[in-house]
């Protein structure tokens, strides 16, 4: 029967349809609800797992052990993911192995916008890139053959468009795939002298895999009425163009990005008088046909930088793109995204902001503490930099940082990535403090389990990893857990820890105040004859708190109670309720 | 059938994601190709959000871009006016006349314009603008704006009351059904 589905559901589908029995993910925007939706198939084990690589190192395990096996992360998560990567690329698999990726053109939510495409090359791991949800449920299914066929993991590139669009799809069943696990040491022990072996494999298989190229269904020339132009496209560009265009040109639409065929795409070209290569971000296509020696138009043309649409494919490619509508005169104040009302974090930046102490920030809700008016973010780089680059920065400095800097990273953070920073610190001796806002889930994803929170991703009550124990155990002695929402209690904290000639962990710990356990009380309520407008409140960005006609006014549909607002205000005009 | 485009556009967490479902449901009992882009992650922390949702005999790209919009649906006012430029010249904006300030506004580094609806019709545009949110409440919660907002534009359709109410059945948990049916009815007939 026919459904709408999320992209990302459709992946979760493919996979549940070809047998997949076995998932490990790291949450990421936007890859997020692959691993959501197929927790949801009683017939598939998923787990949330620590980290990108240790996922797909479990993947890979599964894989061998004879299950058709599944790892889903966002683009900068197959960074974390590359070292098992390149070299599960040379081992091969036994039973199918489909990785998930999700780039973010545009960057909706994320910290930078690289291009997966070239981990593939680089890897020497085919690609497959689906347009819609009908082709992402085909494509799983596709992948889980081509890995056993070329005995090669295969990745699944999404993109934001395709993951996070509803499309109309048809599920099928599930067919159960099981394979054996026979001991096989020259395969799947990769020390030089079986690697040595193994690469020209690697090789042969991609000739292979070019060969298959050749004639796939999903690399396919749909013809156009005017053949002065053809167009080499695939993912979300392909629906600009179509949309744009129709069947007025040629379009040679590829779903297999890596590898590339070279016979189809020389006698396409052919077909046409000028080629032109749309696709987002980096010239991939376009670089391959030169390789080629064929001479087309891309990124002479189109950016390398956002996400595309049809207006703007329109533009370059000379067609009547529809005028913009009226605007109101005018300014429109942007609105970004803000720390929730009640969010936990608040508190915590405000007294660093107040206390004008260097922060190494990092991945998560809690890098809004950079946006105004807190302000109190200084760098933010990737999972886990904000406890390794407190260390550099404070060694560094050579105790002129001490008692100025902190890191701050949040518990499924630190889980991923901060660890390993801190057995940095403890080891080598900084004297650096990192804070742990520990709000009890992974919140910026949109509320997923982590070792910490003691439940996993089917919501199973699990073990839970204790944050003090761990951090004392790494070799920090200096440990200490706060209240957030009680600002003299963290301001001393902070202020003790930074002066301690040590290293120190401070962990700010109240939960979400978008979870549903979370108990909120009543609104805070304005005094207006005692608010003297001084905007003390208005310092720590509630979005519960305005002023009007001189007055703090609270937003009762927004507030709380989480009081942070009370305990700035000089004159009692703002009271927590009875 | 030419594709049909509607924009719903708000501020992260005002439940335009239901609204976005209750429209898909009910497009694809009609039989049309459907294309429904929403926003996760971070823009959902209060920032400003649009989803987009076309239909038709064959729908491609899954954005709706500048100039194509047959009707805006906003939740508040300063985002209807944020994404005007995306109506056609003959579409129309329904539009909630709630206002919630940005942080820039809050924090005083901008201004909310005033007579937003006021100025949006005298610069040309269709509005249909009124006040969603009392109606919501009415209905018995301040959280069913987007089915009073579906509610509204449903009378810029032909689809029957039937299907309209059936789709609500399958968008909604049981124990919520009364609410929004009653709160898409106080928004047809607004």
């Amino acid at each position: 029967m026919k459904t709408l589905m999320l992209g990302n559901e459709a992946v979760a589908r493919g996979l549940y349809e070809a047998g997949c029995s076995f998932v490990s993910s790291y949450p990421g925007t936007p890859s997020t609800e692959i691993t959501e939706a197929i927790a949801r198939y009683k017939e598939v084990y998923a787990e949330w797992a620590p980290n990108e690589k240790v996922a797909m190192e479990a993947a890979f395990g599964a894989s061998l052990a004879g299950k058709r096996s599944f790892c889903g992360m966002k683009h900068v998560g197959l960074n974390v993911a590359a070292d098992p990567l390149f070299t599960i690329s040379y081992t091969g698999v036994n039973a199918g192995m489909v990785i998930g990726v999700a780039d973010d053109a545009g960057m909706h939510s994320s910290q930078n916008e690289q291009d997966s495409r070239h981990y593939a090359r680089a890897a020497k791991i085919p690609m497959l890139e689906p347009a819609d949800s009908a082709e992402a449920i085909a494509f799983a299914k596709l992948a889980y053959e081509m890995s056993e066929q070329f005995d090669t993991p295969v990745l699944l590139k999404m993109c934001t468009r395709v993951s996070h669009s509803q499309s109309v799809v048809e599920p099928g069943e599930r067919v159960e795939c099981v394979k054996e696990y026979v001991k096989n040491p020259s395969k799947y022990i990769m020390m030089p002298g079986n690697a040595k072996k193994r690469h020209p494999v690697v090789e042969e298989r991609t000739k292979a895999l070019v060969e298959w190229a050749e004639t796939a269904e999903i690399n396919r020339v749909e013809d156009g009425k005017d053949h002065s132009r053809g167009i080499i496209t695939s993912s979300t560009a392909y629906q600009y163009v179509k949309e744009v265009c129709g069947d007025k040109y040629p379009v040679m639409k590829l779903g297999l990005i890596w590898p590339l065929p070279e016979k189809k795409i020389r006698d396409f070209a052919a077909s046409v008088d000028e080629v032109v290569i749309v696709e987002e971000l980096d010239s991939f296509i376009e670089a391959h046909c030169r390789d080629l020696g064929i001479t087309v138009k891309g990124k002479e043309i189109f950016p390398c930088i956002d996400e595309f649409s049809q207006n703007l494919v329109a533009e370059k490619l000379g067609e009547v793109a529809p005028c913009a509508g009226c605007r109101v005169g005018d300014a429109i104040p942007a609105r970004p995204p803000v720390m929730c009302a009640g969010c936990p974090h608040r508190g915590l930046f405000y007294t660093l902001a107040k206390n004008k102490i260097t922060v190494l920030g990092d991945i998560g809700c809690y890098t809004l503490g950079a946006v105004a008016p807190l302000a109190a973010v200084d760098s933010v780089i990737c999972m886990g930099a904000s406890v390794s680059g407190a260390h550099g920065f404070t060694k560094a400095l050579e105790g002129k940082a001490d008692g100025k800097t902190v890191a701050v990273i949040g518990d499924s953070t630190f889980m991923h990535s901060g660890i390993t920073g801190l057995v940095n610190v403890a080891y080598n001796e900084s004297n650096a403090t990192i804070i742990i806002v520990d709000n009890s889930i992974t919140g910026m994803t949109g509320h997923q389990q982590n070792p910490t929170t003691g439940m996993n991703l089917k919501g199973d009550p699990c073990t839970k990893i204790d944050l003090e124990t761990l951090c004392r155990a790494v070799g920090i002695r200096r440990v200490r857990v706060v209240d957030p929402y009680d600002l003299k209690q963290t301001e001393d904290a902070i202020k003790e820890e930074l002066a301690a000639p040590e290293a120190s962990v401070i962990i700010s710990r109240r939960p979400c105040a978008l979870l549903k356990y979370v108990k909120h009380n009543k609104p805070v309520k304005v005094d207006a004859d005692k608010c003297r407008s001084c905007k003390m409140c208005m310092k720590i960005g509630c979005p519960a708190i305005s002023m009007k006609d001189g007055k703090a006014m609270i937003d009762n549909t927004l507030c709380t109670g989480c009081g942070v607002c009370t305990q700035l205000c000089h004159f009692d005009a703002l009271k927590e309720a009875e | 059938m030419n594709t049909k485009n509607i924009m719903i556009v708000g501020v992260g967490g005002q439940g335009s994601l239901l609204a976005s479902k209750l429209l898909g449901r009910l497009l694809l009992t009609k039989g049309y190709d459907i294309k429904v882009s929403e926003v996760h992650g971070m823009s959902q922390r209060g920032g400003s959000v649009v989803t987009y949702v076309r239909f038709g005999d064959k729908v491609y790209s899954p954005v709706i871009d500048k100039g194509e919009a047959d009707y805006i649906v906003s939740f508040e006012l300063l985002e209807a006016a944020r994404w005007t430029e995306y109506l056609r010249p003959e579409g129309k904006l329904v539009t909630n006349i709630q206002q919630i300030n940005p942080m820039p506004v809050i924090i005083g580094a901008a201004e909310y314009p005033a007579d937003l609806a006021a100025k949006m019709q005298s610069a040309g545009i269709q509005v249909d603008a009124f006040d969603a949110l009392t109606l919501a409440e009415q209905a018995g919660s301040s959280k069913a704006v987007n089915i009073v907002l579906m509610g509204h534009l449903s009378r810029n359709f032909d689809f029957t009351l039937d299907e309209w109410m059936d789709a609500i059945e399958k968008s909604v948990p049981a124990k919520f059904l009364e609410l929004n049916k009653k709160a898409f009815m106080l928004g047809r007939e607004a």
